[in-house]
Order: structure tokens, then sequence, then C-alpha cells
């Protein structure tokens, strides 16, 4: 069962508690193909938004989330708050606990920004992706996807392929695949998937063509086109070749491979827009499942204070 | 109620018991709604759904008509979420048919204090407009703390505050019965 305050990442997760999240995910998204989605669950409560990165997919599935619930959000983007004007973290953060959330979901863009937040607020955190260092509720939606399509995921095969050096994606989908006993396989080329990221415990390769056989998912990662001009890789085409994901290439994993992406996509350079659109592609489930996967997490860590009684 | 601790006082019914309270429950849906054209049930997780079941196939074995069961899960409806510390493990609802118009039986164990049939009540009409609701237990042990009443009762059982009513259900705990317990002191 679910005792923590925090969603911090999913390194420090155990798996059942990831399955507990997953499991609860299921009736979340039954709820969310209802005609009238809206449940009095967290009529009362606050959750907060405080994102120091632009973001909307994440912050819209954050707010929708809540709203379904019953929860009230508010919404702090940086560019229009006192951030601009030079208020450290904390100081924010102490003016919003002012306002009583119960929640505070947070981007921002240095690693253990979250945690800092954590440990100064009495609310609980959910990490909304920090710094290179993680972005949990991205990867249990993932896991979520795989899961539900796949059924029990021990033994499966998942390919990760791109910038793998600079997602957070990555590195959440690593701990949580991992703890689920998935097989991982990380693909990029060097510069974008240095030796050292073998830290992580799983296998890490540069051909994406010899790592597809016996895949069952295939996970692209968006590739940041400013990552061109800091000189990590040629040019957009020669990326493509090498490591762009299409309908042809995907017929070497000899399954119907499941072909995810996180979004936003970068059509013809890391997934053809025709693979994109294929039934393969669960991207748009991918969409879906977030909000799911929110809810429930909202749902969890939320309790208050005494014990069960049932 | 079952598997919460106590020590036994009583068998209140076995499963003849049971089968015959549910037996009357069945015919007395028909009869009060004149047929079952209209009517749906939907089970209470847990312990009502396997009741709603067998009242499902009483009522199909006399009136032939197929009746629509659903499941409902009321743990996001509950009024003390904000009290416990754990959030209780949420299930599945499925209730794959519309509402809107019908005749909605909720089954459920026991009817307590009236809060979950509340919760069912609010989970009901957020599915649709059912024409009416009503509501069926196998076991009435008094305290309600709402205003609520079950339209079908199998037994009224009398309990002071001290007792806890078990209703085992074959498919979940490997019997029919119902039993009295009493709380064990506090420890």
């Amino acid at each position: 069962m679910w005792q923590h305050k925090d969603l911090l990442g999913l390194e420090r997760l155990t798996s059942a508690e990831i399955e507990h999240i997953l499991r609860t995910a299921k009736p979340m998204k039954e709820i969310l193909m209802r005609p009238v989605k809206k449940l009095p669950t967290l009529r009362g409560k606050a959750v907060f938004n405080l994102f120091y990165e632009a973001s909307t997919r994440t912050r819209t599935s954050f707010e929708t989330a809540a709203k379904v619930l019953g929860a009230d959000t508010a919404s702090i983007a940086v560019a229009q708050s006192s951030v601009s004007k030079g208020e450290t973290l904390l100081d924010t953060a102490r003016t919003l606990e002012a306002m009583r959330p119960d929640l505070v979901v947070v981007r921002h863009q240095a690693s253990g920004a979250a945690e800092f937040l954590a440990n100064h607020l009495k609310a609980g955190v959910i990490n909304a992706g920090d710094g290179q260092h993680e972005h949990p509720t991205q990867a249990l939606l993932d896991l979520f996807t795989m899961w539900e399509k796949l059924g029990d995921l021990a033994g499966k095969k998942v390919v990760i392929v791109g910038d793998v050096l600079h997602s957070r994606v990555a590195r959440s989908n690593v701990w949580g695949l991992t703890k689920l006993g998935v097989e991982v396989v990380l693909i990029g080329p060097p510069t974008l998937l240095p030796d050292e990221m073998r830290v992580l415990g799983v296998e890490c390769r540069h051909d994406l063509d010899r790592a597809l056989p016996g895949a069952d998912v295939v996970m692209a990662l968006r590739l940041q086109l400013e990552r061109q001009q800091a000189g990590l890789f040629p040019s957009l085409r020669e990326y493509s070749r090498a490591y762009g994901l299409t309908s042809e290439r995907l017929k070497r994993t000899g399954k119907p491979t499941l072909v995810m992406h996180p979004g936003p996509m970068n059509r013809g350079v890391e997934i053809s827009s025709e693979l994109a659109n294929s039934p393969r592609a669960v991207i748009e489930e991918q969409v879906t499942n977030g909000v799911a996967v929110r809810m429930a997490l909202i749902y969890l860590l939320t309790g208050g204070t005494a014990h069960v009684v049932d | 109620m079952s598997g919460l601790e106590g020590n036994l006082k009583s068998k209140i019914m076995d499963g003849d018991g049971m089968r015959r309270a549910l037996t009357r429950i069945a015919h007395e849906i028909v009869e009060k709604n004149k047929g079952t054209e209209e009517v749906v049930l939907i089970g209470i997780r847990r312990r009502g759904v396997p009741l709603a079941e067998r009242i499902r196939e009483q009522i199909e074995a006399f009136e032939a008509d197929a009746l629509p069961l659903g499941i409902l899960d009321i743990t996001l409806y509950r009024d003390d979420l904000s009290m416990i510390a754990v959030q209780p493990v949420v299930h599945e609802s499925n209730v794959p048919f519309s509402v809107e118009g019908k005749v909605v039986i909720l089954v459920d164990d026991v009817l307590f204090t009236g809060r979950t049939a509340r919760a069912a009540l609010d989970a009901t009409m957020d599915l649709g407009r059912p024409k009416k609701i009503q509501l069926a237990v196998l076991v009435d042990r008094g305290h309600r703390e709402l205003p609520i009443r079950a339209d079908y009762v199998g037994k009224n059982v009398p309990t002071s505050s001290r007792e806890i009513i078990s209703v085992c259900v074959q498919e979940i705990d490997g019997a029919d019965e119902v039993l009295l317990l009493e709380m064990e002191t506090d420890k």
C-alpha cells in the first residue's frame, strides 16, 4: 500500500509500489471514459502546478486529472510570476504553502528541485520533471500503457532510442522497467549515449538495427534540435538514417511491436510520420493514460491522517 | 464486512437460509416492479456482486428475460477519505449498460450506517439518470447515520455497536453463511 508523502522518482520505489499505482490507474481510466467525468473524491483539496519550464501537455494532464477527481487547481507558470522578479524557489514555495495547497506538482530545470521542495513543504510534492534527473509520471504512464497492452511485463524487451543522455524520461523508464523485470536496451549515438550511462545497469548500444530483434516495445525519445548546434550529431538527416523509427525498420523485431513516444514528436526525425500514424503507435493512448496515472497518484498522495477503518 | 476480526457469537444464516432469503428478494423485485422490463442490477463491491449475481440467476429462472448486471466500486465516493491516512484500494467499476430511465437495484451485503448506500447512490447518479433506484441487502443491522432504508431485506438483525455482521459467500470466502461476531476488547 501507498505510504509516501511525495513522488520524486521511480528509483526509490519498490516494484510493489509501482504495481499499486498501475492498478489504481486502471479504474481511473474507466472514469475518464465516462460521459460525466467528475468525482467528488477530492472535494475541497487544492493542487498547485508550479512550472519553471514550459510545458503544455504535462501541465494540462495534471490539471485535468485533479479536476476529474474534484480537486481545485491553480497553475503558476514561470514567465508570469514573481520567479522572473528574482524570488528564490524556497520563497516561492513558502508563499504557496501559505495558501494551503494539499499537493504541489513541480517542474524545474534543476535536478533535485522537487526533492528540495518536498523537504520544505508540508504538502505532498509530485515531480513533473527535474533537470536530467527523473520524470516519474511520464515513465509510469509508459509502464501503464505497456502493462495494459502486454500484460505482465517481466521478461519483455524494451528498446529506448535517442538522446538518452539528456532524457529524464529515459532515466525514469529505466528505473521503472528494470524493477518490473523488463530487459531494457538503450540505443543512441555515442555523443548522446556515452559509456557512463552503463551505471544505470542496462545494456547500452549504438546500433539500432541490431538491437531490434525480439523487442516488444520500441520507444523513441524526442530529439532536442538545439543539440545539433552543440555538435552532438551532424545533421537531422544523418540522425534519422541511423536512429529514426520507420515501419520498414520495425520489421526487424519479428513481432507486433508497440511504438511509443513521450511527445512532442519531430515527425520525420526520430519517427516517420507514416509509423506515427500506424496502429502500432500508441502515442495518443499514452496521453490518455497519462491523465489516468496522474489521477491515481493525486488520489494516493492526498490521504488524511487517521487510520483506515475497513 | 467480512475479514473483520472478532469472536464468534452465533450463526445467523447458513447456506440454505441465504438462498431462501435471496429467492424471496428476487420475487419481491419482480412483484414490486411488475416484471423486469426496466430492471437492472448493480452489485456493490465486493460482496454485493456475488449476491447480485444470485438474485439475477433466480429472476432469470422464473422470468426468462436476461437481466443486465453491473459492478460498482464506491471507494472514490466515500465520505471519510480526507480522514484516513492510507488511501483505500480503488477497484474498477463495470456498468456496461446505460442506467438512463432504468430501475436500478443496488445490491449490498449489509446495511449499517447507510454511508456506503449514500456513496453508491451518488456513484450511480454519475452514470446517468435512472428512473428509480432501489436498495436490496442481505442483512439490515440498524444503526443508521443517514436517512436511508432498504427496499428489500433478507433479514433484520438487531445488533449492538460492538457486534460485527460478517457475510461470507462461496465465491470469496469459500462458504455461504452470515455470522454475528463480537469485537475483541481493546488490546
